[in-house]
């Protein structure tokens, strides 16, 4: 055998063997937190402090991730769920955060719940360039590609569900005097924010009173007394569900029958509804996205059935018409729609890349003809919400799906 | 009760003012001082943050035990005190470009107005009328906070981002390390003026007060005035405190400064032992990681299982790491002898 040879049988050898590398590393590529058998998720939730009746989110999701994991998990690889408490204090969020991150090494954080605790730590997540993935807020700054490109929503913003009641007024109602009664904090204030947007210009001369109310306060009749005072035919309802409940009796009790919009945050057929009194209720406008646990239409629907015995089966200990297990329910079943995107490509890059390409895709706990989009600058993922009517004991849904994208 | 009273008297009190009754000694010190300073160059990032929150909840604890281990007054307000310097310091980090290191004095003296100034009508209330009064100052804060005409200052609900400060000079250290030497000055530098200040003349008048507060007076010292200054020395170090919280956070709001955050403190104090300064890091120390201890035993019950082992240490050590540190040390003397 010649040298010439043999360097020719060497070189073609190397390159074999550098294809091969180069094929392998296409193939699988991990960033901190995945592996061959795992990808490791980092989760933020309130399990105690005031706001910890939203903690039932993050159980909800560890008992579906559970559930995937028995059936072989996504791509072959389990799902290691890493949920820790803030109890809703920003300070405590942040120390959480950096303990998945630096101390867990997870490959991303899914779902941490709560506008300042996420404002607290979306900065740090943006400089460590670990995906902070569909945080469970309904604030608008959340779709902000260019300058977060890390930080991604899932639920639709608030500004865009008051821009839809916004639109429909000016259609229909272009002459109404609207009274708001809002909850004095982010999520109320952004609301209010999306409604004034929607008006545009008319805002200043339809909105006749604003109303305000703080959580620590044990009832709302007297706001409700002055609102019906202002003579406004249309009333805003921007409560969280207590307050929701309490609004609609007041307003039977002191016979003021204004057209009632109520934010969906209290749309609960179960919690909110039925407590104030289903013949109070009637002819209240609503918008959703999800499908109602409580509500009877959907008894019967293929998509709420596997939820219901996903309850029954894997989260006996939830209440399914709790809206929270809904909530968990859907986002995870996103998150898994992602991860097996990903394939073996596992990196924090690519993960934030195939959440920024989802097309179409639904859980079958949205409603008919709501669907998941996102894209490169899009990081809403369900913009579209559908209004709807109360009758009788449950929500008629009306008119078509209505989107609004906002920008953060 | 007998068995903690057995060991505080055994405790020798040789002193009018017992140093060992409120610091460590020497030796102690330098070893504390020394893992303090070592630990960091070993340790990840995220531990070394957990460090900082350690000092700075330790200096929020170490204010409130001057006020009620010093003169014997109560408060459940301090976390106001906390959310005032946090505000003051990141307000004028973003809104005026202040260096950070300068925003701590700043948040000090307004806190430590504040404080006085809430001192003078708190002065004729005592005890649990007191607690209950700082209480009220705690539970309005949040929502003072997020009113409207200081929405432009604060962020409102959303609170402030805070951009953390890089080492200056060009040191070799990362934000975190840098940011940990220099919260561990601060504390090293406000532990010891406020055990000289315990010490001094000061001081005394201060525990003669909170012993009794008629033969102070007929002692001639000012009670009125003594018991503000308390107030504000305590609301000044709380607010350097919060200054340097909302530095390593990066981040203020008003559901940081809770309710929470003021009893939090005051388990802080009590299961690191009253009126004992360097009990307050233990105290911190409780703070911090216990939550996550029970936490990691249990989620859904946390809460229960927080309560259930501070029950143990409040049954078990009722003068808390104080009352640990006393048998250590008659511990250590005992086998000395032999």
């Amino acid at each position: 055998m010649s040298v010439i040879k043999k360097l020719a049988i060497l070189s073609a050898a190397f390159g074999l063997l550098a294809t091969s590398a180069g094929t392998a590393s296409a193939q699988k590529k991990y960033d901190p937190g995945a592996s061959d058998t795992e990808i490791k998720i980092g989760n933020i939730m309130p399990y105690s402090g005031p706001a910890s009746a939203y903690g039932v989110i993050g159980r909800t999701e560890a008992a579906y991730f559970k559930k995937i994991n028995e059936a072989g998990g996504v791509n072959g690889r389990k799902i290691n769920f890493v949920s820790y408490d803030d109890a809703y204090s920003p300070p405590k969020t942040v120390e959480q955060a950096r303990k998945l991150v630096e101390s867990d090494e997870v490959l991303f954080i899914f779902n941490s719940l709560g506008t300042p605790p996420n404002t607290a730590i979306q900065k740090y997540m943006n400089s460590k360039k670990v995906p902070q993935l569909f945080v469970a807020t309904g604030a608008t700054k959340w779709n902000d590609p260019q300058n977060f490109p890390w930080t991604m929503g899932w639920q639709p913003s608030y500004q865009s569900e008051t821009q839809i009641y916004a639109k429909y007024i000016l259609k229909s109602h272009p002459n109404a005097k609207i009274a708001v009664l809002y909850q004095n904090d982010d999520y109320g204030k952004d609301y209010l924010k999306g409604l004034k947007d929607g008006l545009g210009a008319k805002a200043s001369s339809m909105i006749v009173a604003e109303e305000s109310y703080e959580t620590s306060e044990p009832t709302i009749d007297s706001h409700m007394v002055k609102l019906k005072a202002t003579g406004a035919d249309i009333f805003i309802n921007i409560t969280t569900p207590k307050f929701a409940a309490q609004a609609i009796k007041k307003n039977a009790e002191i016979g003021w029958k204004p057209l009632h919009f109520l934010n969906n945050v209290s749309a609960s057929v179960g919690s909110v509804l039925k407590p104030a009194g289903f013949e109070n209720a009637q002819d209240i406008i609503s918008a959703a996205y999800l499908k109602d646990a409580s509500d009877k239409q959907w008894d019967n629907d293929p998509g709420m059935k596997e939820f219901y015995a996903f309850m029954a089966k894997d989260f006996p200990e939830g209440d399914k018409l709790d809206g929270g297990t809904v909530v968990g329910y859907g986002v995870a079943q996103t998150l898994v729609q992602v991860l097996k995107q990903c394939g073996d490509n596992l990196t924090r890059e690519n993960v934030m890349k195939q959440a920024a390409s989802l097309k179409d895709f639904r859980t079958e706990v949205l409603l008919p003809g709501i669907k998941i989009n996102t894209g490169p600058n899009d990081f809403a993922p369900i913009s579209s919400l559908q209004l709807m009517k109360f009758k009788g004991d449950k929500w008629e849904l009306f008119g078509d799906v209505i989107s609004a994208d906002v920008g953060g | 009760m007998s068995a903690a009273e057995e060991v505080v008297t055994e405790a020798p009190a040789v002193e009018a003012v017992p140093k060992r009754a409120m610091t460590l000694g020497y030796g102690t010190s330098l070893v504390v001082l020394a893992a303090l300073i070592l630990t960091p160059l070993f340790v990840k990032n995220f531990v070394i943050f957990q460090m900082t929150m350690l000092l700075i909840y330790g200096l929020a604890v170490l204010a409130l035990n001057i006020l009620t281990g010093g003169s014997g007054q109560f408060s459940l307000g301090q976390s106001a005190f906390y959310a005032i310097g946090a505000y003051t310091t990141a307000i004028l980090m973003e809104h005026f470009n202040v260096n950070y290191a300068l925003t701590l004095p700043v948040a000090g003296v307004i806190c430590f107005g504040a404080g006085f100034l809430f001192g003078q009508p708190a002065l004729r209330l005592s005890g649990i009328y007191l607690a209950l009064a700082t209480f009220a100052l705690a539970l309005a804060m949040p929502q003072l906070l997020k009113l409207g005409f200081l929405e432009h200052w604060t962020g409102g609900v959303q609170g402030l981002v805070v951009t953390k400060p890089d080492a200056p000079f060009g040191l070799p250290l990362s934000q975190d390390m840098w940011l940990y030497y220099f919260t561990l000055a601060v504390s090293i530098g406000i532990y010891i003026a406020s055990v000289n200040l315990l010490r001094s003349r000061s001081g005394r008048a201060l525990m003669s007060i909170r012993d009794n507060e008629i033969a102070a007076s007929a002692m001639g010292v000012n009670v009125a005035l003594y018991k503000t200054l308390a107030f504000g020395v305590s609301a000044g170090i709380t607010g350097i405190a919060g200054g340097l919280g909302a530095i390593a956070v990066q981040f203020v709001a008003p559901d940081g400064y809770t309710i929470t955050l003021a009893i939090s403190l005051f388990v802080g104090m009590v299961v690191g032992g009253v009126g004992w300064l360097p009990g307050s890091i233990v105290g911190s120390a409780f703070i911090i990681f216990v939550p996550n201890i029970a936490e990691g035993i249990s989620k859904g019950l946390s809460g229960a299982v927080f309560g259930v082992l501070l029950f143990l240490v409040i049954y078990l050590v009722p003068h808390g790491a104080r009352q640990v540190a006393l048998v250590a040390q008659q511990l250590t003397a005992k086998l000395k002898r032999n």
